[in-house]
């Protein structure tokens, strides 16, 4: 630094603090009201202290949810979301590192053709395709399945970029070295680029979990069957589930439990992930 | 162990470059045969050609009695050693060198037995369980010549291995590599643009200019009669002087060029055959101004102003004689160190 | 575009290696694309097939330019959009510059700031929704205390405030990142130049620094424009519904509104192409910029 400046610093820990303060609030809120029974919400403000309610509050949000307005319970809830997360994430990965792999240790015809195909994905996001998308999964009669919440997310233009990016930087003198020593393509892929892609692997592992875990309109349309519910999406049900004011404290709870896995996910991985996100959308 | 031989061999890369043409060799089996050439004259290329890593665009490749031309590397029986050793990063040293050997479907025994005898060789016994980045850059070329020697190949192929070394590291692995290639007695293709390193290493030297053989001969028939002026040029520090056969006319007595043949019209001098003693008989003077001394310890490089020559002419001596800049020299040449070529066609005429 | 210099020949492998992403790509991504283009063109028939579906040129979309409600649609997707990005931009960037000048609270502050990006966009939209309840919210509580009479239920401009804070509020650690590690890219030596040639620190940091941060901010502006037009849509569907009056009902959500409750699959793909186009535009400003980072 070229000035430190006391009061500089000062002043720039307060902003901080006070920003820090305010990103947290809403989650702070979350988990206050996920502890409050259901009194709590009838009038006055909502609290700023812990209640007592928790244990209640969140047994009965994971193993009965709302059934009265048909939400099912959230465990099952988080493990459609576990697994649909999961799909997607190792679906992408896999599909995306071959393809890079194709583009870039291979010459053949049709080369740029198909490269400008996977582009193309990123120019026709879900939002802008969503009736003939929904009619297309309806089709092939992937409605309320784990293929059809999965497979129709998991082509990847950005984790495509990546790895071809990637592999850009290993040298060609490995791959020659390879082939002298014996080893085939896939023998090489196998032996030596997935190893050296560990990290970049594990980055986009957690950008790609966070994604597939946080898929809304995705499972909101193809989804009518509630065992097929994910979390981030039955949290819309619980909200407007009846003409009455939402159950705060379920909803609260089913927040908190919603944004749990991924939030740690990137607590612990923080390195990983500021890598992937700088790095996907480079 | 295997001969190599290259009949015709060309390159023409996509987009239209020729980066070899008509390149005819014969290496014996046994022979260390060392590439020259400036940079980009297709060296590597032609070395990437014997390994299989560049298709051919003409002419056929002989590993042995085999034609290999459409071989993949794996199936040429050669082994190759890497400029940037181009290591697996993440294998330890051990698999390093066994990756090529499990790849050939080698028993356990074997590929043990093989591993350590050539690390033994190699002095790397200690790193067998390290990675490739724990080791220091010489190590490094160390397990990367390992990984040639375990597969006891028809033939060893070097692309400028030591260029990424240290000057002193550089002299000490090249007195290494050939003694081990001499006790193998392994056909070996090497790649360099290290004269010294050609000069000291080679069986026979390969000047490639231009993608094309200029000469091929070993080092004392190329340094004593270069067959053309780019050998010339090339082969020798400092560089060969070039006079005009006209210009040297007017400097030394006709009797002096008398055994040359009409030709040649372009004459080649190495500084290091210049000396101070007066001449003898067989002998010619040459006289300039001295215009820079340069003492480099044990010898000493002279540049001199001739009188009616552009061009600087240098001369090499063994020691650092006593003479002051800007003072005349005269110095001594047997007539027979004369270097004679055609300049129109860089051939050398007699 | 590049391969390796030497490459691997295997006549079908790379087709091969290729093919799951190809025609998931085909299948998922073109084909409804292009289901959307020719439904665009065409009004649909009925139910009973009496009315068989006719090929009407381009007059959905001059329906849909000449309707208010998609006029409406349009111009509030650009307030929320302008709105959102310009709220986490700015905020970032006064974080990242104030982490920039930590040492040792760099990373402490780091971790705070970056994981509401794991919050999905749903559910940003219900913590702050809670927030801003009416009956019990603390803001409008607070707003209540000097004077201000909040209901997004009824106001078209709180409901607008409250979903762009709840949607810049994810955005502002993606934000974060990238100003911080822009920040972290500059040289330091250029600031030191310009302190001894006398520059103050906010003059530094509008002649040198954000001058120098002008790439990533332009970047971050195409994809935060991206991700209000198109990633925000749990944000809205999970909260106000578009409403109230139709002040927060964003292009998308209207696209989804339309297509899937109205069934009005005209109206719908032709909204869908509308966007698509937008997307287009906006990819290729965003790979242009790509392209120009790539050279340096
Ligand atoms: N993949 C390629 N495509 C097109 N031209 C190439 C390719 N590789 C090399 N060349 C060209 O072929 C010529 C010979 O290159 P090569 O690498 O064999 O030179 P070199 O003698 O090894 O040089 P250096 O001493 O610099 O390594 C050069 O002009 C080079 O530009
Ligand atoms: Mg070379």
């Amino acid at each position: 630094m070229v000035e430190n400046n006391r009061w500089g610093n000062f002043f720039a820990h307060v902003i901080l603090i006070l920003g820090v303060a305010i990103v947290v609030f809403p989650v702070y809120v979350a988990i206050i009201a996920s502890t409050h029974p259901p009194g709590t919400f009838v009038r006055g403000v909502m609290p700023l202290w812990p209640g007592t309610n928790a244990w209640e509050n969140y047994t009965t949000a994971i193993t009965e949810g709302r059934s009265r307005a048909g939400t099912p319970p959230i465990g099952g809830m988080m493990w459609n979301s576990f697994i649909m997360a999961m799909a997607i994430t190792i679906g992408k990965l896999s599909i995306s590192i071959i393809s890079a792999f194709a583009i870039v240790y291979f010459r053949f015809p049709g080369r740029i053709f198909f490269f400008w195909i996977i582009f193309l994905t990123l120019m026709l996001p879900v939002e802008v395709r969503i009736v003939p998308t929904f009619q297309v999964v309806a089709d092939f009669g992937m409605l309320n399945s784990f293929a059809g919440l999965s497979i129709p997310l998991i082509a990847s233009a950005t984790a495509t970029f990546l790895f071809r990016q990637f592999f850009m930087t290993v040298p060609e003198e490995l791959m020659e070295a390879a082939r002298v020593d014996g080893a085939g393509p896939m023998k090489f892929f196998k032996d030596i680029l997935l190893p050296l892609s560990i990290t970049n692997i594990a980055a986009l592992f957690v950008i790609m979990f966070i994604y597939g875990w946080n898929q809304y309109l995705w499972p909101l349309l193809i989804t009518t069957d509630p065992d097929y519910y994910t979390i981030v999406m039955g949290i819309q049900r619980m909200v407007t589930g009846g003409d009455s004011e939402p159950l705060w404290h379920l909803v609260m709870a089913t927040v908190v439990l919603a944004a749990l896995p991924p939030v740690l996910v990137i607590l612990f991985m923080q390195r990983l992930f500021v890598k992937g996100l700088t790095e996907t959308e480079k | 162990m295997a001969s190599i031989t290259m009949d015709n061999l060309c390159k023409v890369y996509i987009g239209g470059v020729k980066a070899v043409s008509d390149v005819n060799l014969d290496i014996a089996d046994g022979e260390m045969i060392v590439l020259v050439g400036p940079s980009g004259c297709g060296k590597s290329t032609l070395l990437r050609m014997v390994a299989g890593l560049e298709t051919i665009s003409d002419g056929t490749l002989k590993i042995g009695d085999r034609v290999v031309n459409n071989l993949e590397p794996a199936d040429r029986d050669i082994a190759m050693v890497f400029q940037n050793y181009a290591l697996y990063p993440h294998m330890t040293v051990f698999n390093n060198l066994a990756y090529g050997l499990k790849n050939r479907g080698f028993k356990k025994a074997e590929i043990d037995r093989r591993v350590r005898e050539a690390a033994q060789m190699l002095e790397i016994g200690q790193f067998l369980d390290r990675k490739p980045r724990q080791l220091s850059g010489g190590q490094r070329q160390r397990v990367a010549m390992g990984r040639a020697l375990v597969r006891e190949p028809a033939a060893f192929l070097f692309d400028e291995p030591l260029s990424n070394l240290d000057a002193k590291l550089r002299v000490q692995m090249r007195v290494e590599i050939r003694q081990l290639q001499k006790r193998l007695r392994t056909t070996s293709l090497y790649v360099t643009h290290d004269q010294l390193e050609a000069l000291t290493m080679a069986d026979r030297l390969v000047v490639l200019n231009a993608g094309r053989i200029e000469q091929v001969g070993t080092p004392m028939e190329l340094y004593s009669r270069p067959a053309t002026t780019f050998v010339a040029g090339f082969i020798g520090s400092p560089a060969m002087n070039m006079l005009p056969a006209e210009y040297l006319k007017t400097l030394v007595s006709a009797d002096d060029l008398a055994h040359l043949p009409q030709s040649a019209d372009l004459i080649g001098i190495r500084p290091e055959d210049l000396s101070l003693a007066p001449p003898k008989e067989g002998e010619m003077a040459l006289t300039g101004e001295l215009m820079l001394l340069e003492p480099a310890g044990a010898e000493s490089h002279l540049h001199l102003k001739l009188a009616g020559l552009k061009d600087i002419f240098v001369a090499r001596l063994p020691q650092v004689p006593d003479v002051s800049e800007g003072t005349a020299l005269t110095f001594s040449l047997r007539r027979d160190q004369l270097h004679p070529f055609d300049s129109a066609s860089g051939q050398r005429v007699a | 575009m590049q391969t390796k210099r030497m490459t691997f020949s295997r006549s079908w492998l790379p087709y091969a290696l290729l093919a799951p992403q190809v025609i998931i790509t085909l299948i998922f991504f073109i084909w409804p694309s292009f289901q959307a283009l020719r439904q665009s063109v065409y009004r649909q028939g009925d139910a009973f097939g009496i009315r068989p579906p006719q090929f009407v040129w381009f007059q959905n979309f001059q329906a849909l330019f000449a309707d208010p409600l998609y006029l409406n649609s349009l111009k509030v997707t650009a307030v929320f959009a302008i709105g959102t990005t310009l709220l986490s931009m700015s905020v970032a960037l006064l974080f990242a510059v104030m982490v920039n000048r930590m040492i040792r609270s760099r990373d402490t502050y780091t971790t705070f700031l970056v994981w509401p990006y794991a919050i999905a966009p749903a559910i940003a939209g219900v913590l702050w929704w809670f927030i801003f309840n009416p009956s019990i919210g603390i803001m409008p509580y607070m707003l209540d205390m000097v004077g201000y009479n909040w209901n997004h239920r009824r106001d078209g401009n709180d409901a607008m405030i409250m979903v762009i804070i709840a949607s810049a509020w994810r955005q502002i650690s993606y934000n974060f990142l990238f100003f911080l590690a822009g920040l972290a890219a500059i040289p330091q030596s250029l600031i030191e130049a310009a302190a001894i040639d006398g520059a103050s620190r906010m003059k530094r940091f509008w002649t040198i620094v954000f001058p120098l941060l002008s790439p990533i901010t332009f970047f971050l502006l195409v994809i935060n424009i991206v991700y209000a037009m198109f990633d925000t849509f749990g944000v809205i569907h999970a909260t106000t519904e578009g409403g109230p009056a139709q002040a927060t009902n964003i292009l998308v959500y209207k696209v989804y509104r339309d297509g899937f409750v109205n069934l009005n699959f005209g109206s719908s793909a032709a909204q869908s192409v509308v966007l698509m186009g937008i997307v287009i535009v906006l990819t290729v400003i965003q790979f242009r910029y790509i392209e120009r980072r790539v050279n340096y």
